[in-house]
């Protein structure tokens, strides 16, 4: 069972935490905290495993992690699940992330924290792995978008000119923000090894 | 298309998020939100309805302030409210807010349940996939209760969408895991395990997660699983892969539903069909012969699934562990791995070979690979990978390459991670002695272990080493010549010194034929390390130089010297003073005769197991510690298992380190001297055992040497035996005491102020004891502090009986002292004298107090007169394992709080203690330093006295 999934950047700034057992916040915090401890301070290409921080369950968890560019993801699971296999799906939620976003960057996951709870959420379930297609998961993504669009139809058409009409006056968008070393393309994985 | 376009982002979020990231500072950041958290409260407190996107924007900016680590306590109502709501949008973001901000004891689950139950019975499968999730992904109690009858119906029902159907799997999975009493089994069985058939791979993965749980639980239930989960895995893997279509991932067929069923599959023995099971060894075959092909693909994507399944295959073949071929195939292709450039594959390798080397049909084969173990040990770059190095090594030792295992193990030592130091330490000693067919191998071994890690060299291990000298005569002459030269050299560890000490004083005439190490040259070399040493092992020494006295009569005048100076027979420490004077005293007016009985050779200590291996196990977790041919495990190589391996039974109560060795650190000297007399191992029938009772036994005058020695002996010293008092502070059962005639147990409970110990006296002779009488006696002092009510017992013990005491207790204020339990009795005629601290101390009087983080402070603070503060600096003396920890601070009696201390590595308690007069709040803090292997203890209460002794309690516990 997947206890928690963790993504947090070089600076162990949280950029997503999803537990599938219940802590208190601050506990959540402090998983998060000793999580990037552990994992921040190895050298690249030593191995994606190691047992898990004492808040998460000590060495009966394991920490399966992989270093994109400014970003950690790090998988809490206990011994029911392949290493590998779990290493496989970090990979998969990465290049669905990508697919979804168009070369996905860290901005991304902070502008849009929801779509990627969602998109998560149709690889992930309470602890369990749900879909590993990543054709399946796009799809119903993709489907959720259509709903989306048609439910904001007419009733959103009136605030999107509004911000359409704002966003002229402001040159400097939240998206354009594109800080040289924050962008990561998935495609290449050099950092990864 | 990208499936989430960048433009519809929300304006106002974006700004928000931006505003926090530019902030300079903690405090501006804090602010900000706090602005953001009053905006969004008056909106949703204002009276204009918001549309759907106002809700949704305000609901994204909690998560990202819940994300940044600030509580959010308001929204969850207006979460609830959008669950109803029609719109998808809504819905979903109702959804993600309670799945990621509403714990399980929320008392909104029914309103939210509400929520849930419309949604499952609307037959829209988006809505009803947003319901599942969410129980998923909660799973309460009270959801369970809700919805356990429903969900299976959902699962098995024939029009579920395929997407409907791999939810309800996984969220009645996650049911069974909360409340597995609520999801009843039984109809739906069956066709639960014919989802395996089930044309959607999805489907199929799911329902194997969801079987595969069901069957660790009730395995008969679901036998027939096995059969289907074969035919599946056959179709996968010989299927070529343009079949399965979106579920081949870089050219490998469905892995991740591979390594389900193959998981599934471990659930079971070995299928007893032979068609099935002759199909499931052709499936593991083509799994491992496909690891052989040259890879489809160069990404690391394709090597990962692929290995994924081999990696599965290989644990089901070893536990199966019933096909030779396939475990020796299984162990080549592990051995390939070893060397495999991929960092990963070569930890999974090691770790794998671990659990084969225990299989007696590859364990040959795995011997084959040491010398890549080794060299893995040598040149990973990765601590995690040695560690798996060193396991393996572990595992994989035997008779024929002990020598090397051990020799390259004590090399790793000198450069290896401080962190797993003390582990190696103790494997290398087991392995040394476990395989030690020649003892002089184990003697220098042991030696190198003290001199290369001395630090990390625990006291069980230098126990052992002379526990096995002792006991082998063959080896005596050699460990008193070895130690003799390594304590030449000018700066020698302190456990070195106590060896050397100890078993130079045993057999040290064995070597003082040769001028170079006559009695003079050895007293001259231990002595030289004498002022150099802690306390504990100037004891040690002390009693080495009486033995010297009777070994040596030619050095008895030297050693009297330094047994009369000043610095001995003023020692401010009361344990060396009263060793120099009662030493002293023994070798003026003992005969040599009597010196000699004495100061005898130390008997042979009793076989049992090593107290090594039983820290081992404890550190490692019991099941953690690869049981290897334990037949053999024995002090004298002499194969006697039964003895050997009465493992269990023993740990529980596992003999006190102290009764292994009668080592020296126990307050009263007159039973403590190592090497001197002790009831404990000299027995009742040696004449002398009365010696110990000096005053308190005055009919055991019969003994000769009374009257030698009455006049010398110091007039208040009782033989109080004290030696497993503290292992009472954190547990309230368990053997106080024992000797060759009598074992005490306790069991206690305690109630606030009042407490019950129910003592057993077990007889472990077979002849009556007469006379039989126990009763608690207390200082004056403790007397006005602690009531202690006896009842009578019967005065006689049958042999082989037990008999049991009950003592009523009562606190009156807070204490310091123990009372005491003397206990008397005839064995054989003469009068037996024990007298045992019984284990009540002030901590037994806690009760526990949760508080939250901001109430902890308040009181800290409230308490911060300095002398209510209570700390203390000490070094471990056990392993720093957390969750031992963790054991011990909730056994000492206090509330554990989690989360209230800003460092996750730090312990914080609270409790009260309950005294008849009155109640005293205490908090501690408990501060593990691991990379220097010592703790800060600090105890607030609101009086001196209770600080100081519960330090004194707690602090001797790590």
């Amino acid at each position: 069972m997947i206890k928690a999934i963790l993504i947090f950047n070089n600076h162990g700034k949280p950029r997503l935490s999803k537990f599938y057992e219940h802590y208190s916040e601050d506990t959540e915090q402090q998983i998060i905290r000793e999580t990037f401890h552990l994992v921040s301070k190895r050298d690249e290409n030593v191995c994606n495993f190691l047992e898990g921080g004492m808040l998460i369950g000590g060495s009966d968890y394991r920490l399966i992690y992989r270093h994109y560019a400014t970003l950690y993801f790090v998988f809490c699971v206990d011994s029911s699940e392949s290493e590998l296999g779990i290493l496989d799906l970090i990979q998969v939620f990465v290049e669905t992330l990508d697919k979804c976003f168009e070369n996905v960057c860290e901005l991304d996951l902070i502008f849009h924290v929801d779509k990627v709870h969602n998109i998560l959420a149709e690889m992930v379930m309470g602890g369990m792995v749900l879909e590993t297609n990543m054709n399946e998961i796009i799809t119903q993504v993709d489907s959720q978008n259509k709903m989306e669009k048609s439910e904001a139809g007419i009733a959103g058409a009136p605030a999107r000119a509004v911000s359409a009409v704002k966003n002229m006056n402001l040159p400097e968008m939240p998206r354009n923000i594109n800080i040289g070393d924050i962008s990561i393309k998935v495609p290449n994985l050099s950092s990864f090894k | 298309m990208p499936a989430v376009s960048k433009g519809d982002g929300m304006r106002g979020l974006a700004v928000f998020i931006s505003d926090i990231r530019n902030c300079k500072s903690k405090e501006a950041e804090v602010k900000r939100i706090n602005k953001e958290l009053a905006n969004i409260r008056s909106k949703f407190k204002g009276d204009k309805a918001l549309d759907g996107y106002s809700k949704k924007k305000y609901v994204c900016k909690l998560l990202f302030i819940f994300l940044l680590g600030h509580d959010i306590d308001f929204g969850h109502m207006e979460a609830v409210n959008l669950l109803s709501s029609n719109k998808y949008t809504e819905k979903q973001i109702g959804y993600l807010f309670i799945s990621v901000l509403v714990n399980s004891n929320s008392d909104l689950i029914r309103l939210i349940n509400n929520g849930l139950k419309n949604d499952l019975n609307s037959r829209n499968p988006t809505f009803m996939n947003l319901a599942l999730h969410c129980i998923a992904n909660v799973g309460s109690r009270e959801m369970a209760e809700a919805f356990a009858s429903q969900i299976p119906s959902i699962l098995v029902a024939g029009d579920t969408m395929d997407s409907v159907k791999q939810s309800a799997a996984l969220c009645l999975l996650r049911l069974n895991r909360t409340c597995p009493d609520l999801v009843p089994m039984g109809e739906w069985t069956a066709r639960v395990v014919h989802l395996l058939n089930d044309q959607h791979l999805g489907v199929v993965t799911s329902a194997t997660s969801l079987i595969t749980t069901l069957a660790q639980k009730s395995p008969e239930d679901f036998k027939t699983s096995i059969a289907l989960a074969v035919a599946r895995l056959s179709r996968i893997v010989t299927s070529a892969s343009i079949d399965l279509q979106d579920y081949t991932y870089y050219f490998v067929a469905a892995p991740w539903l591979s390594v389900k069923l193959l998981r599934l599959l471990q659930c079971y023995t070995p299928p007893e069909d032979a068609a099935l099971r002759s199909r499931l060894t052709e499936c593991l075959e083509t799994i491992l012969n496909k690891a052989q092909e040259p890879p489809k693909s160069k990404k690391v994507q394709h090597s990962n699934a692929k290995n994924a399944v081999l990696f599965e295959a290989i644990a089901l073949i070893i536990h199966y562990d019933s096909e030779p071929t396939l475990l020796v195939r299984a162990c080549n292709q592990l051995g390939q791995f070893l060397q495999h450039r991929e960092t990963n594959l070569r930890y999974l390798a090691l770790e794998s070979m671990c659990t084969l080397a225990s299989s007696e049909f590859s364990h040959e084969a795995v011997k084959t690979h040491i010398d890549t173990v080794i060299n893995a040990l040598k040149t990973e770059r990765d601590v995690s990978v040695r560690q798996r190095a060193v396991d393996l090594l572990y595992a994989m030792c035997d008779r024929s390459n002990s020598k090397q295992i051990v020799a390259e193990m004590l090399s790793y030592l000198e450069n290896a991670d401080y962190s797993i130091r003390e582990e190696i330490v103790l494997k290398v000693a087991i392995l040394a002695e476990k395989y030690a067919v020649d003892y002089t191998w184990y003697v220098d071994t042991i030696l190198n272990l003290i001199r290369m890690a001395g630090d990390y060299v625990s006291e069980e291990v230098w126990y052992r080493v002379i526990q096995i000298v002792i006991n082998r005569d063959d080896v005596q002459g050699y460990a008193a010549k070895t130690v003799f030269e390594a304590l030449q050299a000018p700066a020698c560890h302190e456990n070195l010194v106590k060896v050397g000490g100890y078993i130079l004083g045993e057999f040290g005439n064995l070597i003082a034929g040769d001028s170079r190490s006559s009695p003079l040259v050895q007293f001259d070399l231990l002595h030289s390390k004498f002022h150099l040493c802690s306390v504990p092992t100037r004891a040690l020494l002390l009693s080495a130089y009486i033995k010297f006295i009777n070994l040596f009569p030619e050095v008895k005048a030297t050693i009297q010297e330094v047994l009369r100076s000043d610095s001995q027979l003023r020692n401010a420490d009361v344990e060396l003073q009263q060793r120099a004077i009662e030493y002293l005293r023994l070798s003026c007016i003992a005969s040599t005769d009597i010196l000699a009985t004495v100061l005898e050779e130390m008997p042979p200590f009793p076989e049992r197991e090593s107290s090594i291996l039983a820290k081992l196990k404890r550190k490692k977790g019991p099941g953690n510690v690869p049981d290897i041919d334990d037949a053999r495990w024995n002090v004298n190589g002499n194969g006697n298992a039964e003895q050997s391996e009465s493992a269990e039974g023993t740990n529980k109560f596992s003999p006190s380190l102290m009764a292994d060795l009668l080592p020296t650190n126990r307050p009263r000297p007159a039973s403590s001297s190592p090497t001197m007399l002790s009831a404990g191992t000299m027995g009742s029938a040696h004449p002398f055992t009365d010696l110990l009772n000096l005053n308190s036994s005055p009919s055991a005058g019969a003994s000769l040497l009374v009257d030698v020695l009455s006049d010398s002996s110091t007039p208040a010293s009782a033989d109080v035996s004290e030696e497993n008092f503290s292992r009472f502070v954190c547990k309230n059962n368990g053997v106080i005491f024992e000797n060759q005639l009598l074992q005490i147990g306790l069991k206690s409970e305690y109630r606030q102020n009042l407490g019950r110990i129910y003592v057993f006296f077990g007889n472990k002779t077979s002849a009556q004891f007469l006379s039989f009488s126990s009763s608690v006696t207390s200082s004056d002092t403790l007397k006005t502090q602690l009531n202690v009510h006896t009842k009578p017992v019967d005065p006689t013990v049958e042999g082989g009986a037990q008999l049991q005491q009950i003592l009523n207790i009562e606190c009156l204020s807070d204490f310091t002292d123990a009372p005491v339990l003397d206990i008397q009795f005839r064995y054989g005629g003469a009068l037996q004298n024990i007298a045992v601290k019984l284990p009540v101390m002030l901590n037994k009087f806690f009760q526990p107090t949760e508080m939250a983080s901001q109430d902890f402070f308040q009181r800290w603070k409230q308490l911060g007169v300095p002398q209510q503060e209570v700390q203390t600096i000490f070094k471990a003396k056990h392993p720093m394992d957390t969750d031992v920890t963790n054991a011990k601070i909730l056994g000492f009696g206090v509330a554990l709080l989690d989360g209230v201390d800003p460092s996750p590595a730090n312990f914080v308690g609270a409790g009260v203690i309950h005294t008849k007069n009155t109640q005293v709040g205490c908090l501690l803090r408990l501060e593990p330093n691991t990379q220097a292997l010592m703790y800060r203890l600090t105890l607030r209460t609101s009086r001196e006295s209770v600080s100081q002794r519960l330090c004194d309690l707690l602090s001797d516990q790590f």
